[in-house]
């Protein structure tokens, strides 16, 4: 039964559709991956599942609920996270304060899910009073996803969490990602990285001109010589 | 030390660096509510030396009943009693000012430059209002001891030729002023809602997606600028005096520190306020008789030597403006481009 789905999604940002009957679906302690050649529509149903796109079909379930009328804000609190692609991470924020702003609307305390981000991302255990703005680029996608982390989501939706670092440290924000699903969170991420990260996916949807062309386990994906010719260059 | 050079060094202490010192600290203060709106808000908000008056002129009004109570600081000036009546006032001034015009254009999205024209126009209302309400004379509300040093015993104490005097609205000003940052700062670092304030600051969309309400951050930016207003006119009324117009005349300043400090940076409007304080100053004192104490005889100088005339310390800021505009944009703190 899956967590979080967008069925049937149409729609864009005014003008014409981007998304034109597409359906993507992601559930507990799985990844999965969304896949597909520049301009289908991978960041808009990204965006669309977490209420910054406007549909105007179809529905966002979540646990089964519809929430497609819900703000961004709302669906936070509803436990779903979302690590955009840019703008991420607070700069001029210590790596810290960026932990404590993940959990701003959280009462209780923190420190405990402190502790366990800095067991996750070690590195940022030793820099947590540096400036997130004067880390490598491979630590700021480590503090963005902590900051989503923070607010303890039941679902992380990354947007090309491995867009412009080198090819160790993508490795290394993969296994960081096996590690956060072991939690049983629902993971559902934009790569354009595509053959790696269906190599770690359970599922993978390949989208082409916003619609679903190829849905099947990121294995399969992997092995069908169709995808591979059109979607992963031979 | 040869007599002659500590009498030089007294002589500017008391001439430049103190009134500088009291003059940056007040700029910083008024520079700072600048910063810190344009930091959340998005706009150059125009209305705030405005502000000042408006939360200076609440501040003498109170003073003056204050002082026909007959209740008072005894050294200090009654003033500070009647402070946080300023205080009040320009937070409200501000917060109605948000809410019938400034709300209508964020939630509209309009560009920046409409907010700060609109705040030209919040500008002239509350100057009218300040006139209508207090009048545009000259108003004097300094009471308590008026030097805490002056001329006469200093000169006696130290044997020297030239005199230092410190007023108590300069000392109190330094004071207030470090008091009152030390407290934004605190604020900033340490509390939940300045952090929300820094990250809305940075990062507008992440801080509404991690939950930040933006009504509260808009909020409390408005009271603590226009806190900050209030203070600091207030202060710079009792070290000069009060005139509603002069307030519109700091404005050019205050912008000139926040933007040489990097705007949108808290710490670099205090550097820029005394940067800017301390170059009107010292570019429009006469130095004749201190490169008397320092010279021969025979190269002593007839003129003034004054780099400029006082009637030009406003075009300083403006040459500040210029030069920091045209080779450093985001200013000292690397702040944003305005």
């Amino acid at each position: 039964m899956s967590y979080l789905a967008g069925e049937d999604m149409h729609g864009g940002y005014g003008g014409a559709d981007i998304l034109r009957g597409c359906s993507v679906s992601v559930a507990r302690g799985e990844i999965v991956v969304i896949v597909g050649p520049n301009g289908a529509g991978k960041s808009t149903a990204m965006k669309a599942l977490f209420g910054m796109v406007r549909l105007r079909r179809g529905e966002v379930r979540l646990d089964g609920d519809p929430i497609g009328r819900l703000t961004p804000q709302d669906r936070v609190k509803r436990g779903m996270a979302f690590v955009p692609q840019t703008g991420n991470i607070f700069a001029t924020l210590s790596v810290r304060e960026n932990l404590e702003m993940g959990a701003f609307l959280r009462r209780d305390d923190i420190s405990d899910s402190i502790e366990r981000v800095f067991d996750l991302f070690p590195v940022l255990g030793e820099k947590h009073r540096q400036l997130a703005g004067e880390l490598s680029g491979g630590q700021r996608q480590q503090v963005a996803i902590a900051r989503a982390l923070m607010t303890r989501p039941d679902v992380l939706m990354l947007d090309e969490p491995t867009a412009g670092v080198s090819p160790i440290v993508m490795d290394e924000l993969f296994d960081r990602i096996l590690e956060i699903r072991r939690a049983g969170i629902a993971i559902l991420m934009v790569e354009q990285n595509a053959r790696q990260a269906l190599a770690i996916a359970d599922r993978g949807f390949v989208l082409v001109t916003g619609k679903n062309r190829y849905t099947d386990s990121g294995q399969a994906l992997l092995a069908n010589p169709e995808v591979r010719r059109s979607f992963l260059g031979g | 030390m040869p007599v002659d050079l500590v009498n030089a060094l007294v002589l500017l202490a008391n001439f430049v660096v103190v009134p500088a010192i009291a003059y940056g600290s007040q700029l910083a203060l008024g520079a700072l509510g600048i910063t810190l709106v344009y930091g959340i808000l998005r706009f150059a908000n125009f209305s705030h030396g405005d502000l000042m008056a408006f939360g200076t002129m609440a501040t003498i009004l109170a003073t003056w009943q204050l002082q026909g109570w007959g209740i008072g600081l005894g050294v200090l000036p009654t003033a500070m009693l009647a402070l946080p009546a300023g205080i009040v006032a320009a937070v409200l001034a501000a917060l109605a000012a948000d809410r019938t015009v400034f709300r209508f254009y964020r939630i509209r999205r309009s560009s920046p430059m409409v907010l700060s024209i609109a705040s030209v126009g919040v500008m002239f209302v509350l100057n009218g209002l300040v006139r209508v309400i207090i009048g545009p004379d000259d108003r004097s509300f300094a009471d308590g001891t008026r030097y805490l040093l002056n001329a006469r015993q200093f000169k006696e104490a130290t044997g020297l030729a030239e005199g230092l005097t410190v007023r108590t609205s300069q000392l109190l000003t330094l004071a207030v002023a470090v008091v009152a940052v030390a407290a934004l700062f605190w604020f900033l670092r340490r509390t939940r809602a300045g952090k929300a304030m820094r990250a809305y600051s940075d990062n507008e969309d992440l801080a509404l997606l991690s939950g930040v309400e933006p009504g509260r951050v808009v909020l409390t930016t408005w009271v603590i600028a226009a806190s900050l207003a209030a203070v600091a006119g207030s202060l710079y009324g009792l070290d000069k005096s009060f005139q509603p117009f002069t307030y519109m005349q700091l404005l050019l300043p205050m912008f000139a520190a926040a933007i040489v400090g990097g705007i949108g940076q808290p710490h670099g409007a205090i550097a820029g306020g005394f940067l800017v304080a301390f170059s009107e100053i010292a570019l429009t004192y006469p130095y004749r008789k201190f490169l008397r104490y320092l010279l021969p005889e025979d190269m002593q100088p007839d003129g003034l030597m004054q780099l400029l005339s006082t009637d030009y310390k406003l075009s300083v800021s403006f040459v500040i403006l210029v030069v920091v505009l045209l080779w450093r944009p985001t200013g000292l703190f690397r702040g944003r481009v305005l």
